[in-house]
């Protein structure tokens, strides 16, 4: 599973735990259970997932596998900041690519990772139906639209003291 | 609405928000009270205007200006002149694009002039978080209607007459859909709403349901009543936060004013809704893969029959239609089945939502009565092309469809006739494309999509559009031959017939349809090595034109690999052998001295 190894607080446990039963314990709401955690904790580490697991009494696999078949979910913490360029069509063809690819340059990470400093993190998403502002960068839950090449270093000069 | 003066409604949809409308809002309200306006005018955000290139949108009535790009501080201006002295703020008003005189009606402007709004009757007009607005605008009347004087069967039967087809893409006639599940046997019944838009550049489902929640809600109960249903499920995808969050509060008012729960309108029917949230998967729109996701699993298809009519969520039988089906129905019941079937073509009735995005100048949602051509759609409702380049392709129907070009404009537009065209309805999205566009890259695009939301179930899909995926490459790459060409061609074919569901028997439509449309542009990649619109990396090259070049030496200095060798006042060189190709130099150079070949 992943690489990352944690142990989960006695509270984070519990966390899980009282989730589990909030949702009466139904393998149907695996789904419901799993968005819950993430909001908490930010990922889904396969130590969550081995509790959910065991308090629904189903196997580790079926919630592996549903983890890994959803975007949404990720098995890794995300940047402080966490940066989504959308690829969608309509930023695609205005030139989502190459804000992607400054961002790249700035931040010297590739898709899918942090920064060492884990203050960023950078990834692709599809779509955010604000196509009127193409191209989109999402930033936490700040949208910045019409993006150019050239303002990548502006925004993200506006995270710089935090 | 009420005894205020003044109305003014501010965008609330995602575009407009995300361009400060809550700000402007703030504004508004603060400048209201500083004023003492609180008894004459009404601020009231509502759900999307359609027109988002132009975002934020400020809209007054009665007098209907319509307000463009408005910012948080022209607040204070809108109040003073506008409210207080009577006066619109020109400056702000929408401009014509051709005659460049403002427009002080907003029925006036071009883009709403061809439009025909049914299922965005509300958005824009309503307040979203009130459903007393929803009400005032004859809001629950067809479910009140179908519960008190029509028995199933007759609203099955309005439906089916009025000649509604299912709006995710396929076209099934809802009516059918609905005797389906009717006639299935068994007292548990589900009607789902699939909330789960996928398709990269369209946002219609999300615009109603953020703009106009209770005209789903109020659809689920009467095809629960139809169907004979007590409970509705609405799968809607985690990343639509504000839909999400109106929804809740829809429904929460719906039960307080006794429209949904237990014995609706004093009768002996009842309906409740809950939601169930995506977790960002393409193929859930299917289907039957929806229904295993709502049931906590991974969201693949399988084959049907059954269909979900016959069993479907917990092995029940189950209707499932998209967001913008539903948002017809209401009006259908009203007005007549006749009224519905009277507009559009002969086979597709009503209208469609478009969510026209790309290279075109206004940028938005708009609702159009099908039969209407691409070329109005283009010119006269989207205005033309950005920086008037040239019409190159329109692509439809999301990665499950087509491009379209030139020669389809005057084709009008029909479930059947896009698809006999190589492309197909979908969801409805529009992504115009002009000259710049290398279409070999945009098939790719599609393929790269759907390889990664492929759910990996069947062969044909996962294999093959990978396949595809690495063959467009190769061509893009330049290292393409004619042969591959004839592999891409038996491959789609083969994903066509052997693929289990609709994302991988729809997937090669991308590759299909610009091989059948822009053969040229494949050969040109293959056999001369060259891109037209230069966007294939590996088959342009940089060049400096001595001529034009002053020896400013801005390229060398922003090249950010050192590729550009030359003194100040020499003209300057560019080594092939060192040049990512990133085009710094060409957007640096202020002499026009940078070319592409």
């Amino acid at each position: 599973m992943s690489h990352i190894k944690i142990k989960l607080h006695e509270n984070q446990l519990q966390f899980i735990k009282d989730t589990c039963k909030e949702f009466n314990y139904e393998p149907g709401e695996l789904i419901n259970i799993l968005h819950k955690l993430q909001d908490k904790f930010g990922y889904l580490p396969s130590e969550v997932q081995e509790v959910v697991a065991n308090e629904l009494k189903i196997p580790t696999a079926k919630v592996f596998g549903v983890v890994t078949f959803y975007s949404y979910f990720t098995m890794v913490p995300k940047g402080k900041y966490p940066i989504n360029i959308c690829l969608g069509t309509a930023c695609y063809v205005r030139g989502a690519e190459k804000i992607l690819d400054e961002f790249k340059k700035q931040l010297n990470i590739k898709v899918g990772e942090s920064t060492p400093d884990s203050k960023f993190s950078l990834n692709c998403l599809r779509c955010v139906g604000a196509c009127g502002l193409a191209p989109v960068v999402m930033i936490g839950e700040k949208t910045y639209g019409r993006v150019a090449p050239d303002d990548v270093k502006k925004i993200l000069s506006e995270y710089q003291n935090d | 609405m009420g005894t205020y003066k003044y109305h003014i409604l501010v965008c609330g949809g995602t575009g407009c928000k995300s361009s400060q409308s809550t700000q402007i809002v703030q504004n508004l309200n603060e400048e209201i009270k500083a004023n003492n306006l609180e008894n004459f005018v009404k601020v009231v955000t509502t759900g999307c205007f359609g027109f988002c290139e132009r975002g934020p949108i400020v809209k007054v009535l009665p007098d209907n200006s319509f307000y463009n790009y408005v910012k948080p501080e022209d607040a204070t201006e809108i109040i003073n002149e506008h409210i207080i002295k009577g006066r619109r703020v020109e400056r702000l008003l929408f401009r014509d694009p051709v005659t460049n005189k403002p427009v002080t009606d907003s029925k006036h402007i071009n883009f709403y002039q061809k439009q025909l709004r049914i299922v965005l009757r509300n958005c824009g007009v309503i307040d979203p978080e009130n459903i007393e607005e929803y009400i005032a605008r004859d809001g629950y009347l067809a479910l009140y209607k179908c519960l008190n004087e029509l028995t199933p069967t007759e609203v099955i039967d309005i439906i089916k007459r009025s000649g509604l087809r299912g709006r995710g893409g396929a076209g099934f006639p809802t009516g059918v859909k609905w005797e389906i599940a009717a006639a299935s046997p068994g007292p548990e019944k589900y009607v789902v709403c699939n909330a789960d838009e996928g398709d990269p550049g369209a946002f219609m489902d999300r615009s109603v349901l953020e703009g106009d929640p209770h005209s789903v809600l109020e659809a689920m109960a009467i095809c629960g009543y139809a169907i004979g249903a007590s409970h509705g499920l609405i799968y809607i995808r985690a990343e639509y936060p504000m839909a999400i969050k109106r929804l809740k509060i829809a429904i929460k008012q719906a039960e307080e004013y006794g429209l949904l729960g237990k014995n609706i309108f004093g009768t002996d029917f009842s309906f409740d809704i809950e939601l169930r949230y995506g977790a960002g998967a393409f193929v859930c729109g299917e289907e039957t893969a929806l229904i295993h996701s709502m049931e906590g699993n991974r969201g693949e298809p399988t084959v049907k029959p059954p269909y979900p009519a016959v069993s479907g969520y917990k092995g029940k039988p189950t209707n499932v239609n998209n967001v913008e089906t539903f948002a017809n129905i209401s009006p259908i019941i009203i007005k007549g089945p006749e009224w519905f079937a009277s507009i559009g073509t002969e086979k597709s009735k009503g209208t469609k939502v478009f969510a026209l995005a790309g290279k075109i100048n206004n940028v938005g949602l708009i609702e159009v009565p099908m039969g209407i051509t691409l070329r109005e759609i283009i010119y006269e409702i989207g205005g033309g092309i950005k920086n008037d380049k040239k019409f190159k392709a329109i692509q439809t129907g999301g990665p499950s469809g087509g491009c379209l070009t030139e020669k389809h404009l005057d084709t009008p537009i029909e479930y059947e006739t896009l698809v006999a065209a190589g492309s197909m309805m979908g969801s409805g999205g529009m992504i115009v494309m002009d000259e710049d566009d290398c279409m070999v890259s945009v098939a790719k695009f599609y393929l790269d999509f759907t390889v990664e939301e492929s759910c990996g179930k069947c062969a044909p899909c996962r294999i093959g559009n990978k396949r595809l995926s690495e063959i467009l490459d190769k061509i893009t790459k330049g290292n393409g031959t004619m042969e591959d060409i004839e592999l891409l061609k038996n491959l789609c074919m083969v994903i066509k017939d052997t693929a289990l569901c609709g994302l991988g028997q729809t997937s090669p439509n991308p590759v299909q349809s610009t091989l059948e449309n822009f053969w040229d542009e494949y050969v040109e990649h293959i056999v001369d090595k060259k891109c037209r619109a230069n966007k294939c990396k590996d088959l342009i090259h940089y060049y400096i034109d001595p001529e034009n070049c002053t020896g400013c030496m801005a390229c060398a200095r922003k090249c950010p690999v050192n590729a550009i060798a030359g003194e100040r006042k020499q003209v300057h060189v560019i080594n092939q052998d060192l040049c990512t190709k990133c085009g710094t130099c060409l957007e640096t150079c202020k002499f026009n001295a940078v070319y592409i070949i």
